[in-house]
């Protein structure tokens, strides 16, 4: 190696694991917003959750998918999803958190669904020809998840004492969870510096810009939040993580190798 | 050659959407490519949401119908872009929605794309546009709920003839 040489990011082990968090951000609060089948307030906001879980289902197997091929040790989004130990996902905790009620499960949709929008924006101008075309998908579904959002915002904060409160209190409950979101960690900033992701910072400024004046016109308030600890990312998750995946997994896990 | 590319793009695109009435795969646009090579035929299909549901019964039935054409192999590639819009439904298509009571997707636009500063300044005007109801063509029609019995459609309801349908929701793309 002659001076002068600089070894740039190895685009090769960091993005297997870019896509895995995608990927685990997608498939576990598809999981988790699941929870709401047949037990939402009416049958059209039953409906309405179900088929965003189901939006969120197909981005995970699309990003799973690619995790394994570009990884290269033979794992598919079956084995990805249904074989990986709870210290292996590396979601943020804000996707696992439990639904709560109405108004917390409009906060968390809230702060994902303005999430998605800015990254998926950034993700489509990818130098990764896979990730830019599922990117350019992903942000027109992910359009629909805001604006039912922003409905329920506007309902339940401009409805009665009772709703506003609750939906002031979601939104609290949630938003510190929105900061590791941000991580700049190496791999985020090694891909960034080579153009497959966008540069973090700016992702959380978006976000910002695009979050507090959405929360203060429905007259709520918006708690601060900065990129801080990343936990979700390194496999540490919260006590309702393990009900969680032990559901989702162990009919997978009960039968081997079986096929429908 | 087993068939020509032709034929098999005609024969794939005849095969109808399990769950949008009389409409086929070819209508809705998501047969991108065909290809054939001896005696393989690659099908490449843009789906209409990435977790579609569909898609698996779809390619189910274009490989029946292209095995009953007297191809052996049939291969399937999915190409998520340039991502599916309702632009590219046929006017065909539309029509046959309509005429089944469901309202067909805005007509094609070049200007709209969905950004986030795109669809935060669409939250703050919150105006949903106008849709005719498909029975009697009332335009005093409200919006019951964004998503319906399948992803694509969301449900609404006439004020003037009392009567539900769904609407087919345009997706276009990002900027």
């Amino acid at each position: 190696m002659t001076a002068g040489t600089t070894r740039g990011p190895d685009i090769g082990s960091l993005l297997p694991t870019y896509l895995l968090r995608l990927g685990d951000d997608a498939l576990i609060l598809s999981q988790r917003m699941s929870q709401w089948y047949a037990r939402a307030p009416r049958l059209e906001d039953d409906i309405a959750l179900l088929n965003m879980a189901l939006d969120y289902l197909g981005h995970a197997r699309a990003l799973l998918t690619m995790a394994g091929e570009r990884e290269g040790r033979g794992r598919d989004e079956d084995s990805l999803a249904f074989l990986r130990p709870e210290s292996d996902f590396v979601n943020a905790q804000l996707m696992e958190l439990p639904n709560g009620d109405f108004g917390r499960t409009i906060a968390r949709l809230t702060a994902v669904a303005i999430w998605h929008l800015a990254l998926y924006e950034g993700l489509a101008q990818s130098a990764d020809e896979a990730l830019s075309a599922f990117a350019q998908k992903a942000v027109i579904e992910c359009r629909y998840h805001a604006e039912y959002a922003n409905l329920w915002l506007q309902r339940l904060a401009g409805g009665t004492s009772e709703s506003a409160r609750r939906m002031q209190a979601g939104i609290d409950y949630v938003w510190p969870f929105a900061g590791e979101l941000f991580c700049a960690d190496d791999t985020v900033a090694g891909l960034a510096e080579a153009g497959v992701v966008p540069d973090p910072a700016g992702l959380e400024r978006r976000w910002l810009s695009a979050v507090t004046p959405l929360l203060r016109g429905h007259g709520l308030s918006c708690p601060a939040v900065s990129a801080g600890p990343a936990p979700g990312r390194s496999g540490r998750h919260l006590e309702s993580f393990t009900p969680l995946i032990a559901e989702m997994q162990h009919l997978h896990r009960a039968h081997p190798g079986a096929t429908w | 050659m087993v068939i020509s590319e032709q034929k098999a793009r005609q024969i794939a695109g005849a095969v109808p959407d399990p769950e949008l009435p009389d409409i086929t795969v070819g209508e809705l646009g998501i047969i991108r490519d065909v290809r054939v090579h001896d005696h393989i035929v690659t099908v490449v299909i843009t789906p209409t949401y990435i977790a579609c549901p569909a898609i698996e019964t779809i390619q189910t039935d274009i490989a029946s119908v292209l095995h009953d054409a007297g191809v052996t192999d049939v291969r399937f590639e999915r190409r998520l872009a340039p991502p599916w819009s309702t632009d590219w439904m046929s006017q065909s298509a539309r029509d046959k929605l309509a005429g089944h009571g469901i309202s067909p997707p805005s007509p094609p636009r070049h200007d709209v794309i969905v950004t986030l500063d795109h669809v935060t300044a669409s939250l703050r005007d919150n105006d949903p546009e106008t849709r005719p109801c498909p029975a009697c063509g009332s335009t005093k029609t409200q919006e019951i709920s964004r998503f319906g019995a399948t992803a694509c459609k969301a449900l609404w309801r006439c004020l003037a003839c009392r009567e539900p349908f769904e609407h087919f929701k345009s997706l276009r793309p990002g900027a």
